[in-house]
């Protein structure tokens, strides 16, 4: 998932064609580009397909900074695919974003100026290879625990992305989920780097579900439209007690004194997250927030003459192709 | 030199080249112009890894030490790699990349056409899978040397300088020693200077719809497919590569 803390807008349109609007999704049908819609839901649903496809393209960057490093031919491969797997991601999600009639420099632009965010969890960094298993496993773990019912979100083209990016999220989590079981089952050093990697990862991948439902404001109306299927806590509590059971399997120890399970709830009693590092982290100050984005900012302005030299290109083509006409 | 060492360095060559070039091309990850190059790049430098994965296989089996593919990626030292220079200068901006990309692939989908005709049957099954992927890539550079060396100005010029800094690496891939001829003689690999007018004729039709101009000189740097002399950013190359390997030795990742 990597959408947080999306924020619904406030929709003034004709109440007989929202009554209409909602009927449909009440019934279950897929909204379609061309169909009407009403303005919020238009653009509730750019900012959050948006930040959802800019946390694939930052999220290339804590992973790239270990393809270089992967200690077998076989990791780099799986790594390698990863990653290319999801900038995918990102460029079908910025494919459905423009059926909503954004375009995907727009959409960019607004990425590297700091108007749409990404994924909290992309302010972290990535600083031993155990974290490159952890990534799948916690991070690409979570991301499925909200995709996985968007699935099934009203707006078509978002539910049709979704379905593709979830096979292939199902996928990375498994090799996530092996490389770190080879670091857990490893050397001393290597279980240390898996239970660091775990340490520090596990919190920021908690905060990755958005801010606690009591504090969640602008749920109802996506919930209702469809956009969210599920509240923040439900679904983080879904992933705590899928995740702490791998853990105990690998023999690492999540860094929560308090997690025990709750026989009369049926679930496991976890510690939140520092909610207050969280609102660090969507503000700016996270450990990488101002690195990641110049990166992305420097790809940007280096690349301008790689994107005006194919585009001239392309028209000359296109007018030579006009006069032999 | 026994036709088995022979046999072994034309491997490492070949595995060497994919190996260096894959690892600089995996360098661009998240930092690409567009969106659908750093897919491109991506897929690139993931073929060439799985093409490093079988040649490096291969050459350990035929060295018969018990090496594996990540025994001889990880644990030699620069002397010891067989890529030609060109795979391992430095990318420089995206112009370079690709220029580099495009003299690479030429040269590579020529090597491995004749490479699916070898004697050595697991030489020509390798080849076979392998160019396939190499006639995408081949077809992916060229597109975009045309297009960049077409475009604006500011793209043709740097796509001019990239080409004038890589020429004198393109040479070296046609050079052949005693190993290549012993590949020759048992017909599991072609002369490399064979080669040459097929890939002159390739490039120039490319880089003249480019609008480019091949540079007037025949100089060609030479010591990496022989390993006698690299250039200086191997080493640094190879000190990050290898890290992980090095420092905790005997670990299964």
């Amino acid at each position: 998932m990597y959408a947080q803390m999306i924020k619904s807008e406030a929709t003034q349109d004709d109440p007989e064609k929202l009554a209409a609007f909602q009927a449909r999704i009440d019934a279950g049908e897929k909204i379609e580009p061309k169909d009407w819609m009403p303005e919020g839901y238009r653009k509730t649903l750019i900012r959050q397909i948006g930040q959802h496809a800019h946390s694939e393209i930052v999220g290339q960057l804590p992973e790239g900074n270990w393809i270089t490093r992967a200690p077998t031919l076989e990791r780099k491969a799986i790594l390698l695919a990863k990653v290319q797997d999801e900038a995918g991601h990102g460029l079908y999600l910025y494919c459905a974003a423009e059926t909503l009639g954004v375009s995907r420099d727009e959409i960019t632009e607004m990425l590297l100026d700091g108007r749409m965010k990404y994924s909290s969890i992309f302010n972290y960094p990535t600083l031993n290879w155990a974290d490159i298993g952890a990534v799948g496993w916690l991070v690409d773990g979570a991301a499925i625990m909200n995709q996985v019912p968007l699935q099934r979100t009203s707006f078509g083209p978002y539910s049709r992305a979704m379905i593709r990016i979830c096979k292939e999220e199902s996928f990375h989590q498994r090799q996530g989920y092996d490389a770190i079981r080879k670091m857990a089952e490893g050397t001393p050093e290597q279980k240390k780097m898996a239970q660091d990697a775990l340490n520090r990862l596990w919190y920021p991948s908690l905060m990755m579900f958005g801010p606690s439902d009591k504090d969640s404001v602008h749920s109802a109306q996506s919930m209702k439209w469809k956009i969210k299927m599920n509240t923040n806590d439900e679904l983080r509590q879904k992933f705590v007690d899928q995740t702490v059971p791998q853990a105990e399997y690998l023999g690492l120890t999540v860094p929560d004194e308090n997690l025990k399970w709750n026989e009369e709830r049926g679930h496991y009693d976890y510690t939140d997250p520092d909610w207050s590092e969280f609102f660090d982290v969507i503000q700016g100050n996270g450990p990488c927030n101002v690195d990641r984005l110049a990166d992305r900012n420097k790809a940007w302005d280096d690349g301008a003459w790689v994107r005006d030299g194919l585009l001239a290109h392309a028209k000359k083509k296109a007018a030579r192709q006009h006069a032999a006409e | 030199m026994t036709r088995d060492d022979a046999f072994a360095q034309f491997l490492l060559r070949m595995g060497d080249n994919t190996l260096i070039l894959g690892h600089r091309v995996s360098e661009w990850c998240g930092h690409a112009p567009v969106l659908e190059e750093d897919i491109a790049l991506a897929n690139t430098a993931l073929d060439l890894i799985g093409q490093t994965q079988m040649w490096l296989g291969l050459a350990g089996e035929v060295q018969g030490q018990g090496k594996s593919a990540d025994d001889l990626a990880f644990l030699r030292d620069a002397w010891d790699f067989r890529n030609v220079l060109l795979c391992e200068v430095p990318n420089g901006d995206f112009g370079r990349t690709l220029m580099r990309q495009f003299l690479f692939d030429a040269w590579h989908s020529i090597q491995l056409g004749r490479l699916m005709k070898s004697s050595d049957e697991r030489v020509a099954a390798i080849a076979e899978k392998a160019s396939k992927e190499v006639a995408y890539h081949l077809e992916r550079s060229a597109d975009t040397v045309v297009g960049l060396g077409d475009g604006t100005e500011e793209s043709h010029r740097r796509m001019q300088e990239a080409l004038d800094y890589l020429w004198p690496y393109v040479g070296e891939m046609f050079q052949s020693d005693e190993a290549d001829a012993e590949m020759v003689k048992a017909g599991i690999a072609p002369d490399p200077a064979s080669l040459r007018e097929e890939y002159d004729a390739l490039i120039s039709r490319i880089l003249s719809d480019a609008t480019l101009t091949i540079p007037d000189s025949s100089f060609a740097h030479k010591g990496g497919r022989t390993g006698a002399m690299h250039t200086e950013h191997l080493g640094h190359l190879l000190t990050q590569m290898q890290w992980l390997q090095r420092a905790y030795p005997g670990a299964k990742w």
